[in-house]
């Protein structure tokens, strides 16, 4: 009854950690490329990585 | 100054750093925590110190589930101020808070009739329980009816108490107005340039204005979002730092306060918004007839889940970061030798650090999606629609 949602919630939190990651590292590629842009990059960067986080403590409570 | 501004702000962040680590180190009784004590106590503590080695070693998952049970009282709001308590004495250091209940009329007593969740207390004839930081309504022997799911069937009262919560957000309030009148005035006393505090919190708000307000409202219209947007930036910041402080607040963490702070940015993104906002919801622009019906129900649910990942992220965040740190101090009270002492304190004081900068990037993260919502909700109509 309980090992499923938990199973469940740890491949979300896997998932949400490599787009996360994803997201890191392209911004850092990004900014390698265009340093001057790194602000605007960064602020980007940042929205997105809390969109996904969200979806992550969803799943987190959840289980 | 002797000291250099660099070292002084290292000094000042190390010592935050270690502020939890005071904080939490008397969860449950220690062995040695309670030799300590002997110094100064009555002859018969040495009795409870030998029960209490032999309790610790005999049943080991005893200080788990204390700690377990130490954990999720912190968590909750709490209707006394207690700074630390002794289980052995039962003593309780800290101070009572009053209690409001609305239940057929106003009540107002001390919390301290309740004793720490003791004993039953009496009020104009009325008798209430405190189970679990709620409070019930009860007979003079204090019996809960059990319910299904483990809570009580007993009614409960409207409970509008100055808990430790509410404490902690009129402080904070207090603080954030006395500051910032100050402030305030401070400038326009030399001329433009800040003073005193102000130099710390002039970055703060122009970071607030250039950096979130002006790039994600626009030039135009930000102004009246402003007063708004750096109220909750300071109010997040101040709640986060508040809650690593060894006072024991767990403001943030606590999805009510979240709820309603998601709500005010609800209200201001519904109330302000254009009619290309509306336009966007229930009538997509530049998508074919069929797929603006299947679109409107969508984004009108999109209109809802964006304040709610706005709580619940906030909420868990500071939450998670709170369990965390405790957990990996209560290290110390499981493995009882010198390794869980020094690793649980390196990596609390590590976590610490991560905490402070968890508290900013919350608080900007909030503001600044707040104020994303903002500018959708006034965006102007700019561009031919035909190549979406």
């Amino acid at each position: 009854m309980q090992i499923p949602t938990i199973v469940g919630a740890g491949l979300i939190v896997i998932g949400a950690g490599l787009g996360i990651g994803r997201i890191g590292g392209s911004a850092m590629d990004a900014i390698a490329r265009q340093p001057e842009a790194s602000g605007k990059i960064q602020t980007a960067m940042l929205i997105a990585a809390a969109l996904i986080e969200g979806i992550g403590f969803a799943a987190l409570f959840a289980a | 100054m002797v000291i250099s501004t660099r070292t002084l702000r290292f000094t000042i962040a190390v010592f935050i750093a270690g502020l939890p680590l005071f904080s939490f180190a008397n969860p449950v009784s220690d062995t040695t925590k309670v030799q300590t004590e002997v110094s100064h106590a009555v002859a018969d503590t040495t009795h409870a110190v030998a029960e209490a080695s032999h309790e610790a070693h005999a049943e080991p998952t005893d200080a788990k589930s204390k700690i377990k049970a130490f954990i999720n009282h912190h968590l909750l709001d709490s209707h006394d101020f207690v700074f630390s308590a002794n289980e052995e004495t039962g003593e309780h250091y800290g101070f009572s808070l009053p209690i409001i209940l609305w239940d057929g009329g106003l009540q107002v007593f001390s919390s301290s009739k309740f004793n720490h969740g003791e004993s039953v207390a009496e009020n104009n004839g009325n008798y209430y329980v405190l189970h679990h930081e709620k409070i019930y309504k009860t007979d003079a022997a204090g019996t809960l009816k059990e319910g299904h799911g483990g809570h009580p069937e007993n009614v409960k009262p409207l409970d509008l108490s100055i808990t430790k919560s509410v404490v902690g957000i009129l402080g904070i309030a207090l603080l954030m107005f006395l500051l910032f009148t100050s402030l305030g005035k401070s400038f326009a006393k030399n001329g433009g340039i800040s003073k005193g505090p102000g130099r710390i919190f002039e970055p703060l708000v122009l970071f607030v204005r250039d950096e979130i307000a002006i790039p994600n409202i626009g030039e135009k219209k930000y102004k009246k979002y402003m007063s708004y947007l750096l109220t909750i930036f300071f109010f997040i910041l101040f709640l986060n730092i508040l809650g690593l402080t060894p006072l024991g607040f767990n403001i943030t963490g606590n999805i009510a306060i979240t709820a309603s702070l998601a709500i005010l940015t609800y209200l201001i993104t519904t109330l302000t918004a254009n009619k290309n906002y509306w336009g966007h919801i229930f009538w997509m622009p530049g998508v074919p007839t069929p797929m603006k019906f299947i679109l409107a129900p969508i984004e009108l649910l999109g209109t809802f889940i964006k304040p709610f990942s706005l709580m619940i992220r906030l909420y868990a965040n500071i939450l998670a970061g709170h369990v965390v740190l405790m957990s990996i101090i209560a290290l110390m009270f499981i493995f009882k030798s010198w390794i869980g002492s020094t690793l649980s304190f390196g990596l609390a004081f590590a976590l610490s650090l991560l905490e402070i900068l968890v508290a900013f990037l919350q608080a900007y993260i909030f503001t600044m999606l707040s104020a994303l919502y903002f500018g959708m909700g006034n965006e102007e109509h700019h561009h031919d629609e035909a190549h979406h």
